[in-house]
C-alpha cells in the first residue's frame, strides 16, 4: 500500500502552490473539465431527473447489498467465471498474486484502476517477481515515474508536455536519444508501439470495474483508449478487481448510471468503449481469456453501512467534484496524500486510513458546496466532511489553540448581549485604526490571516447595531 | 470463518438486519427478471429516418465516419472507395459472420479478405454490428464466433457494417434485442462510441491512442 503523507497536507500545499510547473497544468486544465461538463448538460434537459435515479439506484443496491452481492456472485460462476471474496487490502493482494502464479505470469499488463492504487497491487506483484505494466496512458507515465495518480480519471493531471518527453527519453533508452517530439501526437504514437508489445506478451490482465451487475454476473470498464479492453481480451487471464459498491442490480440500472458518469467526467455524452465481461471464453470464440477473476475487495467498506459515511458508497468516480473545487484548483491531488484527492478523497480517504492520519483533508474546504451540486449521485459532501471534523474534534486531533479559541468564541457566542457588545467594540476600534488605508497588513492575533493578504477594515458599525437601527428608523417613519 | 461469510455478515451489520426475508429477496429477484427501465431521454424518440439522422451526426460528433448506401450489394464498393479515399491498404481482416461473407465481394477483386480474428499486424479490420444506438451513436458489438472482439482493438482502422434496420434510439432497447436474440449475456459486449483517444497528455484530445485511429460505419438503408 503506498505511504500516506496526507498528515502533511499543510506541507504539501504549500510545495504545490509554490510549484511553477504543477500551477501551469492546473491553470490549463481545469476550466476544460468545467466546461465540457457544462456543454454535455447543456444538451441533455433530462440531467438533473437522471441525478435523482443514480442516487436511488444506488440507494437501494445499498440497502441489498448482500442479497445482489450473492445473486451476482450465483451468475458469474453460471458464467464460467470465479469470485475471490477478499475482506481486507492483504487478501486481496494474495488473490492476485495467487492467480497469477497458477498462470505462471511474468508479465501482467493493466487497465486503469483506482483500487489497484488502493491496493498497491503492483508494488505486491514486483516484490514477487511479476512485472505489471500499466496501459493507460496516464497511468503508464505516472508508473515510469515512480508516482501516484494526482487526479481519478487524468492521473497525468499534474504533468506538462516536457515532463512527458523527458520520461519517456529516460525509460525508453533503446530508442535515439536526440529523436524529436514535434507534437503530443508523437508521444501518444511512441507510447502505442512501445504498449502494443506488452499487451501481446501479457501472460495476465488486470482491470478495474466501474460497475458489477447482478442481473448478468458482468463487470463493466468505461474507457477512452481501448488499453481496458486489450487488457482484458488478449492475456489468457482477465482479472476483474471491484469493491463490494460497484454494484448495480440490472443492466437497466447500469445505463441509467452511465447516462451521468461520462458526462460528469469528460463531459462526454457516452465514453468510447463501455464493455460489460461475462465469465470466460465461450465454444467457438476465436479471442477473449480462457479465464475469469473477480477479485471483489471490501477493505472498509462494510464498515461505512450504517454510519454517516453510507452516502460516500453511492461514489462513481466521476472526479466532478474535484473539477470543480477550488482547493483541488489551487493545489492539485498529489497535496491530498494518498490515492483519492478532491472532496471525494477528503471524505473517503479518512474512512480508509484513519481520521488520525487524514484528518487534515476534511478541513482542507471551503465548505462552497460545488462539489455536492455538481454530484451526478448527489453525495452530501460538505454534510459527510463536517461529520468527520466533528469526530476530529470529539477525538482531540482539533490542535490545542483552535479548540482553545473556539471555546472562548462559544462563551461569547453563548451570551448575545455580550456578544453584540464585544464584536461592536471590535468593529468600531478596528473601523477607526484602519480608516486610513482601508485595510490591515498586520494584526495581532490574526497572523495567520494577514500572512497571505490584508484584512480589510469594517466600515461603521456591526449588522446587528445596523439593523437594529433601521428597524427602530422604520418604526417612526 | 470464511472472507465471503466475514464480508456479508459485515454488510447485515451495517444495515442492521439479518439475512433479508423470504418475500423481500422474493421481490427483489422479481427486479432482477423484470429489469425495470429508468427515465429515457426523449432526444432519441423519433421517427426512424430522423434516428438515423441523429446516429449519424452523433458518430461524427465523437469524430467517427459514416457512409450510407442503398443495400448489401453496394457495400465492397463502398468499403473500397474509402479506403482508397484514406490511401489505406486493401487487406482486410473481415469478422467471420454469414452477412459479410455472403457480400458480393468478387465485384471488388483488389480488396484482399481474411476471415477470423484480428492480429496485431491487421491494419484494417470489417465487423458486423449487433444494433446501433441513435442516442449517442453507439454500436453495439457483441462478441461471439461470428463476431471476434479483437476485431475491435487492434487493427488501426475499424470498419464497421449496419442495417439500418438495427438502429434504435436508447440502449434499453438495443438490450431488450440482445436479450431476445442472445438468451444469456455474451462474453464480452462492446458498446463504441466513435475511435480510440487519449486526454491524458496535457487534457488535449488525441485520437488513435490504443485502439482504432478511424472508426468508418458503412450504413445499409433497409429500413
Amino acid at each position: 500500500m503506498h505511504v500516506a503523507t496526507s498528515s502533511a497536507f499543510k506541507e504539501n500545499a504549500r510545495s504545490a502552490l509554490a510549484d511553477a510547473g504543477l500551477q501551469k497544468a492546473l491553470a490549463r486544465s481545469g476550466p476544460s473539465f468545467i466546461a465540457r461538463r457544462t456543454a454535455a448538460l447543456a444538451a441533455l434537459p433530462e440531467f438533473e431527473q437522471l441525478r435523482d435515479i443514480a442516487r436511488d439506484i444506488k440507494n437501494h443496491t445499498l440497502a441489498n447489498l448482500d442479497f445482489y452481492l450473492e445473486a451476482w456472485e450465483a451468475k458469474v460462476i453460471a458464467a464460467g467465471g470465479r469470485v475471490h471474496w477478499c475482506a481486507t487490502a492483504d487478501e486481496a493482494r494474495d488473490a492476485v498474486l495467487r492467480i497469477c502464479h497458477d498462470a505462471n505470469a511474468r508479465t501482467v499488463t493493466k487497465g486503469k484502476s483506482m483500487i489497484s492504487e488502493e491496493l498497491g497491487i503492483n508494488d505486491h506483484l514486483e516484490r514477487n517477481g511479476i512485472t505489471p505494466i500499466e496501459t493507460d496512458l496516464g497511468e503508464y507515465i505516472i508508473q515510469l515515474r515512480h508516482e501516484l495518480p494526482s487526479h481519478i480519471i487524468a492521473p497525468a493531471f499534474h504533468l506538462n508536455k516536457e515532463d512527458w518527453e523527458d520520461s519517456f527519453r529516460k525509460s525508453h533508452t533503446d530508442l535515439p536519444q536526440n529523436r524529436v517530439f514535434h507534437e503530443r501526437r508523437d508521444i501518444l504514437t511512441e507510447a502505442r508501439t512501445k504498449l502494443r508489445q506488452k499487451f501481446l506478451a501479457a501472460d495476465v490482465g488486470i482491470t478495474g470495474a466501474n460497475f458489477l451487475i447482478a442481473e448478468t454476473g458482468s463487470s463493466v470498464i468505461v474507457t477512452n483508449e481501448g488499453n481496458g479492453d486489450l487488457t482484458q481480451t488478449l492475456p489468457r487471464v482477465h482479472i476483474a478487481l471491484a469493491s463490494i459498491e460497484k454494484m448495480v442490480p440490472t443492466i437497466e440500472d447500469c445505463t441509467s448510471l452511465l447516462r451521468v458518469l461520462a458526462r460528469s467526467a469528460t463531459g462526454q455524452d457516452f465514453s468510447v468503449y463501455t464493455t460489460f465481461s461475462t465469465g470466460a471464453r465461450r465454444p467457438g470464440d476465436l479471442d477473449g481469456p480462457d479465464e475469469y477473476h473477480v477479485v471483489l475487495v471490501d477493505n472498509g467498506r462494510s464498515a461505512m453501512l450504517g454510519t454517516d459515511f453510507q452516502d460516500m458508497l453511492r461514489c462513481i468516480r466521476c472526479a466532478a467534484c474535484m473539477n470543480h473545487c477550488p482547493v483541488y484548483g489551487a493545489v492539485g491531488g498529489h497535496a491530498y496524500g494518498w490515492v483519492y484527492p478532491g472532496p471525494m478523497g477528503a471524505v473517503l480517504t479518512p474512512s480508509l486510513i484513519g481520521i488520525d492520519q487524514a484528518g487534515h483533508l476534511p478541513n482542507a474546504s471551503t465548505f462552497c458546496g460545488k462539489c455536492e451540486s455538481v454530484c451526478p449521485v448527489k453525495i452530501p459532501l460538505p454534510k459527510l466532511m463536517r461529520h468527520w471534523r466533528e469526530r476530529e474534534f470529539e477525538r482531540h486531533l482539533t490542535p490545542h489553540a483552535v479548540r482553545t479559541n473556539l471555546a472562548l468564541w462559544a462563551y461569547f457566542a453563548r451570551r448575545p448581549t455580550l456578544y453584540r457588545l464585544a464584536t461592536r467594540a471590535a468593529a468600531l476600534t478596528l473601523g477607526l485604526l484602519g480608516r486610513k488605508h482601508g485595510r490591515f497588513h498586520k494584526l495581532p492575533f490574526a497572523g495567520g490571516w494577514t500572512r497571505g493578504r490584508d484584512l480589510p477594515a469594517p466600515e461603521g458599525d456591526t449588522f446587528f447595531a445596523r439593523y437594529a437601527k433601521e428597524q427602530r428608523a422604520g418604526r417612526l417613519r | 470463518m470464511s472472507s465471503r461469510e466475514i464480508m456479508l455478515t459485515a454488510i447485515r451489520r451495517g444495515l442492521r438486519r439479518g439475512p433479508l426475508p423470504n418475500d423481500q429477496g422474493a421481490m427483489l429477484r422479481g427486479r432482477l427478471d423484470q429489469h425495470p427501465r429508468h427515465l429515457i431521454p426523449a432526444r432519441s424518440r423519433l421517427p426512424h429516418p430522423e434516428q438515423t439522422a441523429l446516429f449519424a451526426a452523433n458518430v461524427e460528433k465523437e469524430f467517427g465516419s459514416v457512409a450510407r448506401v442503398p443495400d448489401l450489394d453496394a457495400v465492397p464498393e463502398a468499403i473500397a472507395a474509402y479506403l482508397a479515399a484514406q490511401n489505406l491498404p486493401t487487406d482486410l481482416v473481415m469478422a467471420p459472420h454469414p452477412e459479410l461473407q455472403a457480400l458480393p465481394w468478387q465485384t471488388r477483386p483488389l480488396l484482399r479478405l481474411r476471415a477470423g480474428r484480428a492480429e496485431a499486424t491487421d491494419a484494417v479490420s470489417l465487423q458486423h454490428a449487433f444494433a446501433a444506438i441513435a442516442e449517442t451513436g453507439t454500436l453495439m458489438l457483441p462478441s461471439s464466433p461470428q463476431r471476434p472482439t479483437t476485431l475491435n482493438l487492434l487493427a488501426d482502422t475499424e470498419i464497421v457494417l449496419l442495417r439500418a434496420s438495427r438502429l434504435v434510439g436508447a440502449y434499453e432497447e438495443a438490450w431488450d434485442l440482445l436479450r431476445t436474440e442472445f438468451g444469456a449475456m455474451p462474453r464480452n459486449v462492446m458498446l463504441v462510441t466513435g475511435p480510440s483517444r487519449s486526454a491524458d497528455i496535457e487534457q488535449t484530445l488525441e485520437l488513435g491512442a490504443h485502439g482504432p485511429r478511424r472508426l468508418h460505419v458503412v450504413l445499409v438503408e433497409d429500413a
